[in-house]
């Protein structure tokens, strides 16, 4: 499967111009860019983990591409995404929120379902990656295909 | 730009015309008398004003060009069309009358209240541009005319008795100020587009609904199929229509059931929060509290009620949404019975403002491009009223009144009805960001069934955006966008190919009175 949160999942992955360009929009907008990554991609993990402060002063997309590469090179297997926070009053928070990189594996989410009465269902989304500890739960491709012949 | 005002230059040249044709006249003792032609609209003082009989709403100090709207009145402008020999300053003090404390005579029980201050004062008449027989009436009201936090004590003065009136042909609310004070007295929005999308962990782009079809006749178990496929395809939400409640083909608790099964089913296999409205509209609020309260024990993230169930039900569930963490999305069932006509009923614009008090997080506000009626810049102006922090004088857009929301949260319009993939150019240019775009028959039509139309549309919507974002010109651009989003994405490619033509080119019943010109001034 292909996790598809943040702005542009459903277009073929973003080339690093493409990237820098929706950086620049950011900036001119005055936003400060942040870049996070995690390898616990439930839909209500609301706490990626953040790759440094975001960039209040960084004013051109090629330092914060620095700082994508530099998150990519140190967590190959994670999910990485780059933020853009809005301090006008009245918004206050995200503008632009998009996945810079993912696990070369992606095993997804099961349901876990228990029954209550009245037919009714209390329902857990669990990533099958989370059930290993953190740091070891996106085994790279060719792991995985060794794993699984 | 500027309209042509009604100033005090203006009145002057009315003073003046009045002196000169000042006429000679008996009074009761038979002395010549000299009374101003434009007697029968000035205010009567004291014992003159509250001898037992019939007086002009003018007369009753209903009609006062000279007053200035203090900071804290509430603001009212109605297009007014006089009976034929019924002047227009009369026929705004009559609605200032109506709907403030007047009553068809002199009654002598007003001189036991501050009457003054409670008569609502038409101030201001001006003709209607390109609109002979039409005028715009300005009427202030003193706050505490009204209940706090009450839109239905508000609704029962402002349009509560006067649009029946003989006097007036027709009559419709434009537009309406209020202070902020007054704004402080509703909580507005339980949850506001800001929070909405933390919520939802969704940014930078419009959101993506869909109607569930055919509103009517499907079974719990078919219409959750529906709901699963266009949430799995690639939308944010589905909708539940305004007319599904619990009917024999389906009943309610049945279709939450099936709905939420579909909602966590495509959550899995996305790994994005994804929601359904739930339409809890009932015939009593315990009905409603009853399908409220199951839809939140499921958890559900959204909630939706029809604008038919009226104001004071709206401001109920309301509450209800804030004390429970869900968005509450509203239809607005019944609307065009009094928001179309320009010459008679309420602007959309003022039900936008109402419900921004009344406090819900989503309504349907027009599409401009779609099915349904939606001139442009009309259309903007309820956006604006919806999203904006405050809104500026906007006459272009039909709003005649700045406008502070003090704080009070954001609406998040949604944009339903007659729209496809083809036009994401069009709908990202007019409508923004902050939106929720609902392709309905553009979904669950598709020729390669509901998930793909779903996929068509986000992959159309984020090329569209991340297009934008470059700096590239949408506007002339979108088909060109389009047509190259559609090369790695076959759906959209058929969607473009069933749907790229089909457009709703009529003319709109509810335009703007004003046109951007050169200034003059």
């Amino acid at each position: 499967m292909r996790i598809t949160q943040g702005t542009f999942s459903f277009l073929p992955d973003l080339s690093d111009a493409q990237i820098a360009r929706q950086i620049d929009y950011c900036l001119d907008k005055g936003w400060a860019v942040s870049v996070e990554y995690t390898d616990d991609p439930h839909p209500r993990n609301a706490y990626w983990e953040m790759f440094g402060h975001p960039m209040f002063d960084v004013r051109d997309a090629a330092g914060v591409m620095t700082e994508v590469n530099a998150c990519r090179r140190t967590f190959p297997e994670h999910y990485i995404k780059v933020n853009a926070f809005d301090a006008t009053r009245g918004r206050e928070s995200l503008r632009l929120s998009f996945i810079v990189g993912r696990p070369a594996v992606e095993p997804g989410f099961g349901l876990v379902r228990e029954e209550g009465p009245g037919r009714s269902v209390r329902y857990t989304t669990r990533a099958y990656a989370t059930e290993r500890p953190e740091g070891e739960r996106y085994p790279s491709a060719a792991e995985d295909a060794r794993a699984h012949g | 730009m500027r309209i042509k005002p009604h100033d005090a230059a203006n009145r002057d040249r009315q003073a003046d015309s009045s002196a000169m044709t000042d006429t000679a006249t008996k009074d009761r003792a038979g002395n010549d008398r000299w009374v101003a032609a434009d007697e029968h609209k000035r205010a009567k003082t004291g014992a003159a004003r509250y001898r037992a009989g019939v007086l002009k709403y003018a007369q009753m100090g209903y009609w006062n060009p000279d007053y200035s709207p203090e900071p804290t009145d509430v603001l009212a402008l109605f297009r007014i069309t006089p009976q034929d020999g019924v002047e227009p300053e009369e026929a705004a003090a009559a609605v200032a009358g109506e709907s403030s404390t007047a009553t068809w005579t002199v009654v002598w029980t007003d001189r036991l209240t501050a009457c003054d201050r409670y008569r609502a004062k038409a101030y201001r008449v001006d003709p209607v541009p390109g609109s002979p027989g039409q005028y715009f009436a300005y009427i202030a009201y003193d706050l505490d005319l009204f209940e706090p936090g009450s839109v239905a004590n508000l609704t029962a003065s402002v349009i509560g008795n006067v649009f029946g009136f003989k006097p007036l042909k027709a009559l419709r609310l434009e537009d309406m100020r209020f202070p902020a004070a007054y704004v402080k007295t509703f909580a507005g929005p339980p949850t506001g587009i800001v929070v909405e999308r933390e919520r939802l962990d969704k940014f930078g782009r419009p959101l993506l609904g869909a109607t569930v079809k055919p509103k009517l006749g499907l079974s719990g178990k078919n219409y959750g199929r529906v709901v699963y496929e266009a949430l799995k395809g690639g939308l944010d939400f589905t909708k539940d229509d305004e007319n599904i409640n619990s009917q024999p083909f389906m009943h309610w608790r049945d279709r939450f059931l099936y709905c939420m099964e579909a909602i966590n089913r495509a959550q899995a296999a996305t790994g994005e929060i994804k929601g359904h409205y739930l339409n809890v509209t009932a015939g009593t609020m315990e009905d409603m509290y009853e399908r409220a309260e199951f839809a939140k024990e499921l958890g559900s993230v959204i909630v939706m009620i029809d604008l038919v169930i009226g104001y004071t039900a709206i401001q109920s569930m309301s509450r209800w949404a804030r004390r429970n963490d869900m968005i509450l999305h509203l239809h607005r069932a019944g609307h065009s019975t009094y928001t179309r006509q320009k010459s008679h009923g309420v602007s959309f614009r003022v039900i936008s403002k109402w419900m921004r008090l009344a406090g819900v997080d989503h309504i349907h506000a027009g599409t401009v491009v779609g099915k349904l009626e939606g001139d442009p810049n009309s259309v903007q102006g309820f956006y604006n009223v919806l999203r904006e922090s405050r809104n500026p004088q906007d006459l272009q857009r039909g709003i005649f009144f700045e406008q502070d929301w003090a704080g009070l949260n954001g609406v998040m319009p949604v944009a339903s009805g007659g729209i496809h993939a083809g036009q994401m150019h069009q709908l990202l240019h007019y409508l923004g960001e902050d939106v929720v775009l609902q392709f309905g028959g553009g979904t669950i039509g598709h020729p390669m069934g509901i998930a793909a139309g779903a996929t068509a549309n986000r992959v159309a919507l984020e090329a569209m955006v991340l297009a934008r974002n470059e700096g590239r010109d949408i506007w002339n651009e979108g088909p060109e966008i389009l047509a190259a989003a559609a090369r790695s994405c076959a759906p959209l490619k058929a969607a473009l190919d069933v749907w790229g033509e089909v457009t709703f080119n009529y003319a709109s019943t509810d335009t703007p009175d004003f046109v951007p010109t050169a200034a003059v001034a």
